[in-house]
């Protein structure tokens, strides 16, 4: 796609010496293709498949053990997939080894070289280079430098990594991933390590910097609020498959599957049953359509904010309150459903008043109902 | 004493005992080290400055201090290099056999020295097993400082194979992947960004060796053949000092060698110390 032309910073192109306008290097489309890992007799991924566009930034969002940072491994080639496909550009990117994939890695503990010094550390990439393809050690320096102004920390380069806080190694780390010139960046929980506050300064960098150079990225994260903050596109993974991708709109508002509800977002489910087309709590029909959800029972997915509350809502799922927790600007209220001592969550206005133990009826205005045999990973 | 008026030392802690602690190993240091040290370097003032000036500059006792010095830093030396290569065969590769050569590393510990000794002896004297195939060759190696030498690496080698084995094995996989990602061949990473890691441990390793080798008595004395002026070692001279009952010569010799050490013992952590401070820990 295009090379995106960057005038903040003046970065030549690999082989381009000169102080001419300067361009990041081409960066690529990715695509896996049924990639399997198996470790051992474990596997990790069961035949991934996703396309990544040129100048893409896409999060793969997943809980531990979802597959996510084996993906992510293989793309960068310091894993190698038991089958399957990897290509850049249409290329074969298996045949290639990690140096000379050349890509971009940012890693969740930085991986920061604890005996250079900033400049050192962010120069590295370029020192390592075979004599012909490697610029002279000014220009080295030059770059360098450049790549400082770039990730905001003009003037610590003498600084060695143990005198730097979080998130100043983190940009480091990205500083020297780019002086590369990559393909494509990867990011391993970029910001993992980093607390709330720092984390969200950080996202929003990340995204000026992804607007600035357009390299295609890809990042690995367990927090959805990061992953749908910044991404794209988002692929929702779970056990070693792809369970969703979209844009984060589409995962937010259309899971498409239980797993995808409850992981993204807040979710509170309730056991109903579907019977002729409308939805049953116990003995109890609720004003919610079926849909094409087959009869027999399901489970009613809803968020605790998308809820109408009044007591004599027609078809409402009624509850007694067994708790009230002030959250944010609204509060949360647990409420007791049905026989069976079913618990639900919703969100009311702060000053909407309610006592302890009192009855409210409950509807959700917007919810999804995934037949019972589907199973969530998650619950 | 009302607490808040303890020593100046003293500082609120979480941990308690730092009085009881701090006494018991004045006094257990004190008894160990410092009294019989002190005691040395006691018997040797006995002599006065000009004696004691005159004994350590004797050129046999300057020879003999010369070859404890240099082979002990020779062996201390070769030490570092190879015992890192030891520490990370055993580190990074599985193989069959490898537990037990790990546990073979130890073995310079746990044998007196003189078996050690004895049998390098046998082993590289003209006659011995290698011995006999260099000898042709004009190589010496028993009954000269080669043959020190190569006592000296024996019982040297634990010291640096133990201090890096747990620092590579703890070495951050990151680093190599990050170094790989970024371009970096095997060899640029291994020479910089893992060797220049690990170098503190190599450091700590080689001074313990060192300080091992230049104190080294029982194995030495079999292989070196000890011929004053060529392959005397200070230590033997200082034997020889006793059974003369030169008790203050005999001490004089070991002050000096505990003032060198000391030397190069500071130089090595002040190296050390300078890193920390520059990588953090």
């Amino acid at each position: 796609m295009d090379a995106r032309v960057l005038n903040e910073v003046n970065y030549p192109a690999a082989g381009d010496r000169g102080g001419t306008p300067a361009q990041w290097v081409r960066t690529v489309d990715v695509s896996a293709e049924n990639v399997v890992r198996i470790f051992g007799t474990t596997p990790a991924l069961h035949g991934v498949s996703l396309d990544i566009g040129a100048g893409e930034l896409v999060a793969l969002l997943g809980p531990s053990g979802s597959g996510k940072t084996t993906l992510l491994r293989i793309l960068a080639g310091l894993d190698v997939p038991t089958s399957g496909r990897v290509l850049f550009d249409g290329e074969d990117a298996l045949k290639l080894t990690v140096q000379e994939r050349n890509v971009g890695l940012v890693f969740q503990n930085y991986a920061l070289f604890r005996h250079m010094t900033v400049l050192e550390n962010i120069g590295f990439g370029l020192r390592v280079r075979p004599r012909i393809r490697r610029p002279s050690r000014r220009e080295i320096r030059r770059r360098a430098l450049e790549l400082l102004d770039f990730v905001q920390l003009t003037g610590l380069e003498k600084r060695y990594p143990s005198q730097l806080s979080g998130g100043q190694r983190q940009r480091v780390a990205f500083a020297r991933a780019l002086a590369i010139e990559p393909r494509l960046l990867l990011l391993d929980e970029p910001f993992g390590a980093l607390d709330a506050k720092v984390r969200r300064e950080l996202r929003r960098w990340l995204l000026e910097i992804h607007t600035k150079t357009g390299h295609t990225t890809v990042f690995v994260t367990h927090d959805q609020e990061e992953a749908l903050e910044l991404a794209d596109r988002v692929v929702v993974m779970s056990e070693g498959r792809i369970e969703q991708i979209g844009t984060p709109d589409e995962i937010y508002d259309k899971p498409n599957s239980p797993f995808v509800y409850s992981f993204i977002g807040e979710s509170s489910v309730l056991p109903v049953r579907v019977e002729q087309g409308k939805v049953w709590l116990d003995e109890h029909p609720l004003d919610l359509a079926a849909g094409a959800v087959p009869s027999g029972p399901a489970r009613l997915f809803f968020r605790p904010h998308d809820v109408e509350v009044g007591n004599d809502l027609p078809g409402a799922i009624p509850g007694v309150v067994q708790g009230l927790r002030r959250h944010g600007g609204a509060r949360r209220v647990d409420l007791e459903v049905g026989g069976r001592g079913d618990r639900v969550e919703i969100e009311l206005p702060a000053d909407y008043s309610l006592n302890l133990s009192g009855r409210v009826a409950v509807l959700p205005r917007r919810y999804r109902l995934y037949p019972a045999t589907t199973q969530t990973n998650l619950s | 004493m009302a607490g808040a008026r303890g020593l100046a030392l003293k500082r609120p802690s979480a941990l308690p005992g730092f009085g009881l602690a701090l006494g018991f190993t004045l006094t257990y240091l004190s008894l160990i080290v410092l009294i019989p040290l002190a005691a040395l370097v006691l018997k040797s003032a006995t002599l006065g400055f000009a004696g004691f000036w005159e004994i350590v500059t004797g050129a046999r006792t300057l020879a003999a201090l010369r070859l404890s010095f240099f082979t002990s830093l020779f062996a201390a030396t070769v030490n570092a290099v190879f015992g890192t290569i030891i520490a990370w065969v055993l580190v990074r590769y599985q193989f069959p056999g490898r537990r037990l050569l790990d546990a073979f590393v130890d073995l310079p510990f746990a044998l007196p020295t003189a078996v050690a000794g004895i049998a390098l002896t046998a082993l590289y004297a003209p006659n011995g097993w290698i011995g006999s195939w260099l000898a042709p060759l004009g190589i010496k190696i028993a009954y000269t400082p080669n043959g020190i030498a190569i006592a000296l690496i024996f019982i040297g080698l634990p010291f640096v194979v133990r201090t890096v084995q747990p620092v590579l094995e703890e070495f951050d996989r990151e680093l190599e992947e990050a170094s790989a990602t970024l371009g970096a061949n095997r060899r640029q990473t291994v020479f910089r960004v893992m060797l220049p890691a690990l170098l503190p441990a190599i450091l700590t390793g080689f001074a313990l060796a060192l300080a091992r080798a230049v104190g080294e008595y029982g194995s030495v004395i079999f292989i070196a053949g000890n011929l004053p002026f060529i392959s005397e070692i200070a230590p033997l001279l200082i034997i020889i000092r006793l059974e003369e009952f030169g008790y203050a010569q005999a001490a004089a010799i070991g002050t000096a060698m505990l003032m060198i050490s000391f030397g190069i013992l500071l130089l090595v952590h002040l190296v050390q110390a300078w890193q920390r401070r520059r990588f953090g820990r």
